[in-house]
């Protein structure tokens, strides 16, 4: 999953011997001309779950190649609404990678969800939904839906949950997770700002002794201020990133949908 | 001689050696379309106030050679949406005739008669909105297929709360919506004309029109200067809410080449 | 020996028949442009250099030195524009002083498109140049492959479809100065906003006969936002695992020592 969307030089190159190197036998200049059913669209999202809420956003902006398709294309949509307005929806899933395929998979996991909800008279369950949208995707193992999904929501105890998913379904709980085109520029800057890594407590030791700083829920405020900044960071240094920023913040009382403008260059 | 039906219409064997059948093959795996023929080139939109405005050159190009000048690229769908198709003009007529057979459905489902409400799509039948989520899913499931229809279409009319629509589908099946938008070469030349002008929908909610119209002109020149597989004579459609006029001989007027008379060659030469 | 150095030719040519890929230049995926005014020539630029699809420059300079008089718009490869304007230059400096003359602009555009036809479009700088000299004024655009253009206006680089509908929509025979710099300006921005390998800032460079004038960041749409919080990190919080001081006065010995004043921009961004 990482060397899909990483912009790490080394796990994009070659990761075969010289000698396991695929060799043409076509002639010199003669080149099939095919289909290809995927593109890449752009983009970043991101999602943090706190000690009662969870956080997702995505900027809007959908491109192709060097082109701004639009400016505003959502990527996070509620999921398992009873209705078509998604009123009473308990669930946020967000797509990023080939946009057509993120329709596609959002329409679906939508439709199950609302079957569900027919049929149980109460709404899917984060945990449930989660397991859904994974054989929902390693359905199409061959073929596969080319996104990176998040799953967000409030789990049985009422504490944040928040799902990632490689696009053949392969998935776990996560405290946080940054998906699409930024994800190598904001992840980091999540583990660090989110999960205290490489902070330690100072003077609490020598060296390799030294204390880990420890981790404490964050409140609303807080998560909401780094995924702003997450964002803001990853538009100056991505150019598929900007435009607006959709967040959606997942508590008890229901979802809240943000959209902050982001730069346009 | 071979009477068998397989043999007719064929060169004879015992004249031209025989025959190669290997097209014929009905066994292994299925080759479907695999690339554009005779295309279309850019189609532009933009809204406005009342609805939305656009326009597409009446090209039909086969390769290099401007093969049909006298296509109909805009299409009306139950007067109320238009739709305007670039890329493969076969598959622009197969999409066509299953639009048309699209609409006498629905207008024998939905008495049009009845409805007629605050413009835009009579009650019930289908709006623009409702059109482009139709054609995003046609050409999501024909890529799926591996048969895609090499086309990138626009749609527009109004959406079910009565506001301008303006969407775009691809041959992914890769749909989206914006104030204004641009297929092929138009992305790139006439998109950034008409952004300035609505940005926003906000913005285009303040363009008249006259105003709408006369962007869409100044883009068509734009292309017409600048793609070199476009075409001086196009048609232009405004989607109001009291339906669609589409108008198939526009010309492009006031063209400007004021700057060739002072060019002289392209590097040293000075007459 | 001066020029290129190929013994690697026949190494690259054996890795690369093997699937290794070429490695990633810096390409400044650029809007530039052009425009000539009664009374002289304007010249633009955005400020976005990438790698990619990752910003490696916020803040690059496009508009290279030729003459004083002659001045050039770089877009393609980074290294390439900016060596072959400086080559130019150099070249062009030389002979000038050697004939005692003014340098020509169309002696600029026969030996830049002489030097990069020679190369067979693998030197891949594509650059606009302009200038004035005692022939008069002077706008060309070079392509890499050494094919030269003559126009009133001109736009290169990623965004120049959408720098040139700009100028295909407003441009006329007789400008001034200003409506000029306003053209030009406004190019680069259809090109920063609607093409994502340009962004940033816009460039200007206008040259008369009297003198050139260059205004850096001559519009700045892009400022950054403020950040929401400080993300100063309390002393201590790395870990250390060993320790070896050099003192400042020291540091001498190894690196050339630039102290930097005032707040002009050069400082680095840190947090307070």
């Amino acid at each position: 999953m990482a060397a899909m969307f990483s912009q790490n030089p080394l796990m994009n190159g070659p990761n075969y011997s010289f000698n396991d190197a695929p060799r043409s036998n076509a002639p010199d200049g003669a080149r099939e001309h095919r289909f290809d059913p995927y593109a890449d669209n752009g983009g970043s999202t991101l999602a943090i779950a706190g000690a009662d809420f969870t956080i997702m956003a995505g900027d809007t902006r959908l491109t192709s190649g060097y082109s701004i398709n639009s400016r505003f294309h959502p990527k996070l949509f509620k999921i398992g609404g009873s209705t078509a307005d998604q009123k009473d929806a308990t669930l946020v899933l967000s797509v990023v990678g080939f946009a057509a395929d993120g329709e596609a998979l959002k329409e679906r996991l939508d439709a199950i969800c609302k079957m569900y909800r027919y049929r149980h008279g109460k709404p899917m369950s984060v945990k449930a939904c989660a397991q859904r949208l994974s054989t929902i995707l390693y359905q199409k193992r061959f073929f596969p839906y080319y996104v990176h999904a998040i799953l967000g929501g409030l789990d049985e105890d009422g504490k944040g949950a928040v799902y990632s998913y490689d696009p053949v379904g392969s998935y776990e709980r996560e405290q946080c997770r940054a998906g699409g085109a930024a994800a190598s520029l904001i992840m980091p800057f999540l583990d660090n700002q989110v999960n205290f890594k490489n902070q330690y407590v100072p003077n609490s030791g020598e060296g390799h002794a030294l204390q880990e700083r420890e981790r404490r829920p964050l409140t609303r405020a807080e998560v909401e201020m780094l995924v702003k900044d997450a964002f803001d960071g990853a538009v100056e240094r991505h150019i598929e990133v900007g435009d607006g920023l959709q967040m959606m913040a997942i508590t008890k009382d229901g979802i809240e949908e943000i959209v902050l403008p982001l730069k346009k260059d | 001689m071979d009477h068998r039906p397989q043999a007719w219409g064929r060169p004879r064997d015992d004249v031209y050696g025989p025959y190669d059948a290997s097209y014929l093959q009905t066994s292994g795996p299925k080759t479907a379309t695999q690339s554009p023929v005779v295309t279309g080139t850019s189609v532009i939109a933009i809204k406005f106030k009342d609805g939305v405005v656009m326009a597409a050159d009446n090209l039909a190009s086969y390769g290099s050679l401007a093969r049909f000048t006298d296509v109909k690229r805009l299409r009306p769908f139950l007067s109320t949406s238009v739709v305007g198709f670039g890329g493969d003009v076969s598959d622009m007529q197969y999409l066509d005739r299953h639009l048309t057979e699209l609409a006498i459905d629905e207008a024998y489902e939905h008495e049009s008669s009845a409805a007629g409400t605050s413009g835009g799509a009579p009650g019930g039948q289908l709006n623009a909105a409702n059109l482009h989520k139709y054609l995003s899913k046609l050409m999501y499931r024909r890529r799926n297929d591996f048969d895609p229809l090499w086309n990138q279409v626009l749609v527009a009319g109004f959406d079910g709360a009565g506001k301008p629509f303006l969407g775009s589908v691809d041959l992914r099946g890769t749909a989206f919506a914006a104030p204004s938008l641009a297929s092929g070469f138009g992305a790139m030349l006439a998109q950034p004309i008409m952004r300035r002008h609505a940005a926003t929908d906000a913005d285009a909610a303040a363009l008249s029109r006259e105003q709408a119209v006369q962007i869409v002109r100044d883009c068509m020149k734009v292309l017409f200067y600048r793609d070199a597989r476009s075409l001086d004579r196009y048609s232009l459609a405004v989607v109001t809410r009291d339906g669609v006029e589409i108008s198939e001989d526009e010309r492009l007027e006031q063209q400007s080449w004021a700057f060739a008379e002072r060019v002289r060659g392209y590097g040293t030469q000075v007459v | 020996m001066p020029g290129f150095d190929f013994s690697n030719y026949n190494r690259n040519v054996a890795l690369h028949s093997r699937g290794v890929p070429l490695p990633k230049a810096t390409s400044t995926g650029t809007t530039i442009v052009g425009c000539i005014y009664d009374g002289g020539v304007v010249i633009a630029a955005d400020t976005r250099a990438t790698s990619g699809p990752i910003v490696a420059d916020k803040n690059c300079e496009k508009l290279h030195y030729i003459a004083p008089n002659i001045w050039c718009a770089g877009a393609g490869t980074a290294a390439d524009t900016e060596f072959t304007t400086a080559l130019i230059s150099s070249q062009l400096e030389l002979h000038a002083l050697s004939t005692g003359r003014k340098p020509r602009v169309v002696t600029c555009m026969t030996m830049l498109k002489q030097h990069l036809f020679r190369y067979q479009g693998y030197i891949g700088a594509y650059l606009v140049v302009a200038g004035v000299d005692p022939t008069g004024t002077h706008l060309f655009t070079v392509h890499a492959h050494g094919s030269t253009d003559k126009l009133p206006y001109v736009t290169m680089g990623s965004g120049s479809l959408a720098a040139m509908s700009v100028f295909e929509t407003q441009w006329k025979p007789s400008l001034t100065q200003e409506e000029a710099v306003k053209l030009c300006a406004d190019a680069i921005e259809a090109g920063i906003w609607n093409d994502l390998g340009s962004g940033s800032n816009v460039d200007v460079a206008i040259i008369t006969a009297d003198k050139t004038t260059l205004k850096r960041n001559y519009i700045k749409p892009n400022e950054r936002t403020q950040k929401t919080k400080s993300y100063v990190f309390a002393k201590g919080t790395t870990a250390v695992l060993s320790e070896k001081i050099i003192r400042k006065e020291d540091l001498g010995k190894f690196v050339s020592v630039h102290e930097l004043t005032g707040d002009d921009g050069d400082k680095m961004e840190v947090d307070v």
